[in-house]
């Protein structure tokens, strides 16, 4: 098979997943079937299917709109509604959308939800999104799971318990009463099975930035690569079956040498390997990536990729201990970890992937990453003597990426990992 | 008996001594006393003082401490607060301090406890997570053991445990400090011009710095002061201030919205002391499960709690209601998530209802207000115009 080809199959698998989702959605009418909102960090997709729910993300939904330059007016809506310019600008693309009529990314109207299932992972301002997404749709189940955060950097069997007892004591019979599907723990079982499978493809895909070059860019593609099953489709065949593929076609481009796939072909020279802590910026996603691309940067970890659960230091899924294995997913996501927790992570990041430097991509309206980043960026800088650069942009806010404030910074950045560089070689 | 001026000014100094004196004081004058230090909003103080602590506000530095250092910490679109308490850190104001609590409010304070944790402030970190499930057999458990981790750290310090008696006394103590600050707001709600709200600010705020006993005798004193009838009434609206539960704003501020035409009836400035509505049941011989269940049944509403099932909205309404207030204001600290995010969810319910308000954003450290005070000025004289309006609250 010609690489070409084999590069097509897991973006069409990938394709053909959303659609069908979507597909799904628009058809609730027909169906029956019912709607359940969630976030991705301690997305509990395992047991939403179980109950035959079907998922939507309003992140998901709030970037893809950034991505086709619809979250400005959308945003502008909700702050003509008393929404504060200064807050998470997911939540007022959210709101702002529903405000329009709800029109999702593949241009067919989202249903509204039946059930808002809040697992509280990590952000604090998933619990402000879904009291006000409460008020405006009434009639929905809301249904609550408070997850404890890490803050002594360990998943105690008291918090473990927490959330055991949330689940089987409020999230699955208000489940059992929204879906009319009675709990059936084998089947979640099963799905708990593929989940665990998904999960060790996608930690060796994210291991292979381990090869120079790096055959992947471990942010800006790997936004994609944590898709399927960040929206619902871990604990499918087919996110098992997408990531094999996906690996495969990995593997490919080890064997013959090449860098990552960029939008513009691939990348010639990889000159710089850097870790990026904090998500991207999802209106000028492309221009953003392109800066780094340009410059020969490839990123080879990253903390946004392990916002929907970290795989990478051995956790997975456990059908024999379903519920304990969904409140520890819960727990494990990257913001749930505490600061001290997130340095080392990054380090071990920095330190496995050989990374030459460490950036940092503050996003104005996101605490939960943004707050404390600065004294991270300092930790790591004197511990491993590494690098670090710093820009500031949005998630979906337009008026917040500045592409000329961005790019200079970057190149100064550059400039000065060109010259480390050269005087690390003068001394070797 | 002190006069209630001289009260008044030692309440100040106290409030705004950013060297923590009095803790500091209290501290060496017995071998095993701990001071645990506490961020907004609230702490069951109850817990610290029954294992031989003292349990200290930190706040912030208000527009008393300059920030360089905390600078460096937080970009410019984080609120104040985590600047200034690092700062207090970093300039050594909290040395003698054993450990720190962080309660589970938001995420910038959250992650300032890891900051903590990070540079090895005092004998221990504790972020402490509030249940945000309100079944007392499985939130209330789980606020139990958060509670006894506070506990256990403690003990390593000072090697004592609580015995219930002990918790038993302690929370008699603290209930009865906050039926005396029930009591100034009441008063307050007939006779708001008996003492200002910032003299009120700096009563409640002292009372977070210093022993809870040295306070009730404070408390004691000012609830027999205001009994009597002292000061002339002015023609100011009534209202309620809501949103400043976590950084506070400048005492300047807060005097310039009485100044400009309102009596402030009741606000959330200092929100922890008086967090639980009521009191605690002291006679149980379970004390960790009376003050979970406070907490549980009990709470005042708060952008840090889950609200669904008990809007806030209505709680509000009902507060502006029972104390006879024309309207509120809403004031937030600049990026403060949790207000701001909360802001729409009144506002929306307020239109409707026809309560009427205002809002506006503040930061500790600006003590310049003259936009502010404009705002509230208007918001006062139209009020007066439509005096007899009165305010519908349903549900
Ligand atoms: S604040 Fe950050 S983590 Fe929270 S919902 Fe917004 S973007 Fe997501
Ligand atoms: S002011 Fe608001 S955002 Fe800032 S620490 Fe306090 S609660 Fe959090």
């Amino acid at each position: 098979m010609s690489k070409e080809a084999i590069k097509e199959k897991s973006m069409i698998l990938q394709k053909e997943m959303v659609e069908g989702l979507f597909n799904d959605l628009a058809n609730v009418e027909k169906t029956g079937k019912k709607v359940c909102y969630t976030f991705v960090p301690g997305n509990l997709s395992e047991l939403i299917r179980t109950f035959d729910m079907l998922p939507v993300y309003p992140e998901i939904n709030a970037l893809q709109s950034a991505m086709r330059k619809k979250s400005g007016g959308y945003i502008k809506e909700a702050e003509r509604n008393a929404h504060s310019e200064d807050v998470c600008t997911y939540v007022k693309c959210d709101v702002g959308m529903m405000m329009k009529g709800n029109i999702g990314p593949t241009g067919t109207k989202i249903p509204e939800p039946d059930v808002l299932l809040l697992s509280y992972t990590g952000c604090f301002t998933f619990m402000k999104w879904f009291e006000t997404l409460k008020r405006e749709y009434p009639n929905a189940e809301v249904v609550m799971i408070h997850t404890p955060y890490q803050e002594n950097a360990e998943i105690t069997p008291e918090m473990t318990q927490y959330m055991v007892n949330q689940l089987k004591e409020e999230v699955i019979p208000k489940m059992e009463k929204v879906s009319g599907v009675k709990f059936d723990e084998n089947k979640l079982k099963g799905f708990l099975k593929l989940s665990a499978e998904a999960e060790d493809w996608i930690t060796k895909i994210f291991d292979t930035t381990k090869h120079k070059p790096s055959p992947i860019d471990a942010y800006f593609a790997g936004v994609y690569y944590i898709g399927p099953i960040n929206i619902g489709f871990r604990g499918t065949p087919e996110a098992v079956e997408y990531y094999k593929e996906l690996y495969s076609e990995i593997q490919e481009r080890i064997r013959l040498g090449l860098g990552p796939v960029t939008p513009e072909g691939e990348m010639k020279e990889e000159k710089y390997r850097l870790v990026v802590e904090g998500p991207p910026n999802w209106t000028s996603f492309r221009e953003f990536w392109k800066i780094f691309y340009d410059m020969g940067a490839v990123i080879v970890a990253s903390s946004y990729t392990k916002v929907g659960g970290v795989y990478d230091m051995g956790w997975r899924h456990d059908p024999e201990r379903p519920l304990e294995s969904l409140g520890e997913y819960c727990m494990n996501c990257y913001t749930n970890l505490n600061i001290p927790q997130r340095i080392d992570l990054l380090s071990k990041c920095i330190k496995d992937y050989q990374a030459d430097g460490y950036v940092t991509n503050s996003i104005k309206s996101c605490n939960s990453f943004s707050a404390g980043q600065l004294g991270m960026m300092r930790e790591i800088e004197d511990r491993l003597e590494v690098p670090v650069g710093f820009i500031e942009s949005d998630l979906v806010d337009p008026r917040y990426f500045s592409y000329s404030n961005i790019k200079n910074r970057l190149e100064s950045y550059f400039q000065m990992l060109a010259q480390r560089k050269m005087l690390e070689k003068q001394e070797a | 008996m002190k006069n209630l001026k001289q009260i008044i000014n030692d309440c100040k100094e106290l409030a705004f001594d950013l060297n923590f004196t009095r803790a500091k004081k209290w501290k060496a004058e017995k071998d095993g006393r701990v001071i645990v230090g506490y961020t907004p909003i609230y702490f069951p103080r109850e817990v610290i003082h029954a294992a031989g602590g003292l349990p200290v506000g930190v706040f912030g530095g208000g527009d008393r401490k300059q920030i360089i250092k905390g600078d460096a910490y937080y970009q410019s679109y984080i609120c104040h607060i985590p600047r200034s308490i690092m700062e207090l850190a970093l300039d050594k104001h909290l040395d003698d301090f054993d450990g720190f609590i962080f309660p589970s409010i938001c995420d910038v304070l959250r992650n300032l406890s890891g900051i903590f944790k990070q540079h090895k402030f005092g004998k221990f970190v504790k972020y402490m997570d509030f249940p945000q499930n309100f079944l007392p057999q499985i939130g209330g458990v789980f606020y139990q053991q958060e509670m006894e981790h506070v506990m256990k750290y403690i003990k390593e310090i000072n090697g004592k445990t609580p015995t219930v008696e002990e918790l038993n006394h302690s929370i008699g103590l603290y209930n009865k400090n906050r039926q005396m600050i029930e009591f100034i707001y009441d008063i307050r709600q007939e006779f708001p011009w008996r003492l200002s709200i910032e003299d009120v600010y700096h009563i409640v705020r002292a009372g977070t710095v210093i022993p809870v006993e040295e306070h009730n005798e404070i408390l004691e004193q000012v609830c027999i002061h205001i009994k009597e009838s002292i000061g002339e009434p002015q023609d100011k609206i009534k209202v309620v201030i809501s949103g400043a539960f976590c950084e506070q704003p400048a005492v300047g501020l807060i005097r310039a919205i009485e100044e400009a035409g309102c009596y402030v009836v009741d606000d959330d400035y200092m929100l922890g002391s008086r967090m639980i509505l009521g009191d605690i049941d002291a006679t149980t011989n379970k004390p960790l499960e009376a003050i979970s269940n406070a907490y549980i049944k009990q709470s005042q509403y708060s952008s840090s709690i889950y609200d669904v099932d008990n809007p806030k909205e209505y709680r509000l309404a009902k507060i502006v209601e029972k104390r006879g207030a024309n309207g509120v204001i809403f004031a937030s600290a600049s990026f403060c998530d949790p207000s701001l995010l909360d802001a729409p969810i009144f506002q929306n319910a307020f239109n409707k209802m026809g309560i009427r308000y205002i809002a506006f954003q503040f930061s500790e450290n600006i003590n310049q207000f003259k936009v502010i005070k404009e705002q509230v000025g208007a918001f006062s004289d139209s009020i007066k115009l439509w005096e007899d309006e009165p305010v519908l609250v349903t549900k």
